[in-house]
């Protein structure tokens, strides 16, 4: 679907460059994870650029809003988007994942503003996320905290023992992102270890669940600014992505999970992600 | 200990409204006064430590300080991941309090011993482990840790340790304590054997020989300076502790006097070998089992002592 509306076409340019900025640290840097970084941009592009209230002046602001980023490996996108908006310079993206750099592998909160904690390992992110709202919600403050899962981190026992706390303690300042390209690390997430019926396992766990195309800027802004879509509950976005969205030779593909793009294979990429 | 810690952190949560406490569905009959008077920072988690621990993270990382709490090896090792990246990495101010260190559920069970909290903990970066002798240093640990920012491990004993001190000590977190002294060699203990340390410290002295016995109450940082004192000024050092000989408090002097250089001391770690204790009996009867006791201890010095009067 191409954007149509204002509102549409402006998160869809912020979702373009920040595809087309990855690309190219992904070539330069010979660094993985691709297409899990394309599947998330442009459910990031309107999070950061809608709807999280923050101040790159204070990245330490004490009532920001809380995001994180529980898939750590996708992180390259979350660098381009904490740049773009003036927490750290553009050239620093130029130190991604190379020898004395500033910008790790996976999202790391040491030394770089706005990275709100460090992930890579998968199953942390969501506990991290319930104790930040618990605090929100038990000290009258309002702020609120989202956190983005994989849908192999749904694997994680960790994950359920914080998606069965969070109901229970009303957390409905608090919204699960799940990235949900149904490609995990080894094979589909069908053939690993299948999640299904996913939206129905969150609803049974006191979540209010929608489901969106995580590619679909309206859907995606609509879901955002329905949080939360009931009270005393959190929210879980389930949002059908396109693992190596953008990249039609990348689309569907466990490959990008893995694969640093070849000069033709970044020539024709950039091409597909800067053409209409 | 436990009585001590628990009155202590309501004094402290009283004047610091930072102060959560988190516990593992664990603590029935002693988090219900912290429960009643500060229901907005406490939380029973339920039977989930990885969440207990990515929680307290999460808290703490809002600006409070963060109490979990659980028995055992429950707080440490399943979430220690949880405890690794979340608390160290971010330097979370969050405290982690285990009761029952050793052998105090001895009777429960292997599951119920915490026999290698220490190695483990130990080896985090951030981390400060502490293990306190006597329920005085308890109370002075816990401010100890409230006031220090950053990832702490309190490894407690049980309830009804005798009190050591006859009045509290200058405590310092990294700074070990000298209960007794003499020169003909050091008793270094840790958690809650000090009392056993100091009871074969004073039947020594009854027959004449005068021992100095250290309360080593943090593993890490290590008093390295008390550890070079003890190995210059008298003539053997011995640690105690209620833990694996491997990586605790043995490993770390083993460590601190291996690197030291000159200093040619005859040493011995005396702990739990490295091995699951299956035996049935309560704290003393599995002390007693690996040479814990206070009759055991006694033999194993007076023959180190022969030895080194040999050398």
């Amino acid at each position: 679907m191409q954007p149509q509306t204002k509102a549409e076409l402006s998160s869809a340019a912020f979702a373009k460059r920040i595809r087309a900025r990855v690309l190219r640290m992904v070539r330069s840097a010979k660094s993985s994870h691709v297409g899990s970084v394309f599947s998330t941009v442009d459910l990031l592009a309107v999070l950061y650029g809608k709807i999280l209230r923050l101040d790159p002046s204070r990245p330490d602001w004490s009532e920001r809003d809380r995001s994180i980023l529980s898939k750590g490996h996708a992180c390259a996108g979350l660098y381009v988007i904490l740049a773009e908006l003036g927490f750290f310079p553009e050239s620093w993206l130029d130190e991604f994942y190379v020898d004395g750099g500033r910008l790790a592998g996976h999202a790391t909160h040491v030394g770089v503003p706005g990275v709100e904690v460090s992930t890579g390992s998968l199953g942390h992110g969501l506990a991290l996320a319930s104790g930040m709202a618990l605090v929100s919600k038990r000290e009258n403050k309002d702020f609120r905290v989202f956190v983005m899962l994989s849908d192999g981190e749904c694997d994680e026992g960790s994950t359920w023992e914080a998606a069965l706390f969070a109901p229970f303690h009303q957390l409905d300042n608090l919204t699960v992102i799940i990235d949900y390209n149904k490609i995990q690390s080894f094979g589909t997430v069908k053939e690993v270890l299948d999640l299904e019926p996913l939206a129905a396992k969150w609803h049974a766990f006191g979540w209010s669940v929608r489901e969106i195309d995580g590619h679909n800027f309206t859907e995606i802004e609509e879901a955002f600014r329905a949080i939360p879509e009931q009270m005393g509950h959190p929210t879980c976005i389930i949002a059908h992505t396109v693992k190596g969205k953008g990249v039609s030779f990348m689309e569907n593909k466990l490959l990008w999970h893995y694969r640093t793009p070849d000069q033709e294979e970044f020539r024709l990429a950039l091409s597909e992600l800067e053409g209409e | 200990m436990r009585g001590a810690f628990f009155q202590t952190l309501m004094e402290l949560a009283e004047s610091d409204e930072r102060i959560y406490l988190l516990v593992g569905d664990l603590g029935f009959g002693v988090v219900e006064p912290f429960l009643h008077k500060f229901p907005k920072r406490f939380l029973n988690v339920g039977v989930a430590e990885q969440n207990l621990a990515g929680l307290g993270a999460g808290i703490a990382l809002t600006g409070r300080v963060v109490f979990t709490y659980s028995i055992a090896n429950f707080p440490i090792f399943r979430c220690l991941e949880q405890i690794r990246n979340d608390v160290c990495y971010h330097r979370a101010n969050v405290k982690i309090v285990s009761i029952g260190g050793g052998y105090s559920y001895g009777a429960l069970g292997m599951t119920h011993h915490a026999t290698e909290d220490l190695a483990i903990l130990r080896a985090l970066p951030e981390m400060t482990v502490v293990a306190p002798g006597d329920p005085g240093e308890v109370r002075e640990a816990t401010r100890a840790i409230v006031a220090h920012e950053g990832p702490c491990y309190l490894r407690l004993g049980r309830a009804g340790e005798p009190t050591i001190h006859s009045s509290l000590p200058d405590f310092q977190l990294g700074k070990a304590i000298r209960v007794r002294d003499g020169d003909a060699l050091t008793l270094v203990s840790t958690g809650a054997l000090l009392q056993t340390a100091v009871k074969v410290a004073d039947l020594l002295a009854a027959k004449g020989v005068q021992v100095r016995v250290l309360s080593m109450h943090t593993i890490k940082p290590l008093d390295q300076e008390a550890v070079l004192a003890a190995a210059r000024e008298t003539r053997a050092v011995v640690t105690l502790e209620e833990h694996s000989v491997i990586g605790g408090l043995g490993g770390a002097v083993a460590e601190c006097l291996a690197e030291s250089g000159e200093l040619r001391v005859p040493f011995k770690r005396i702990g739990i070998p490295s091995t699951f204790s299956s035996d049935i009996g309560s704290q003393e009867y599995l002390r007693a089992k690996c040479g814990l006791s206070a009759e055991c201890l006694l033999d194993t010095v007076e023959s180190l002592l022969e030895t080194v009067q040999s050398l």
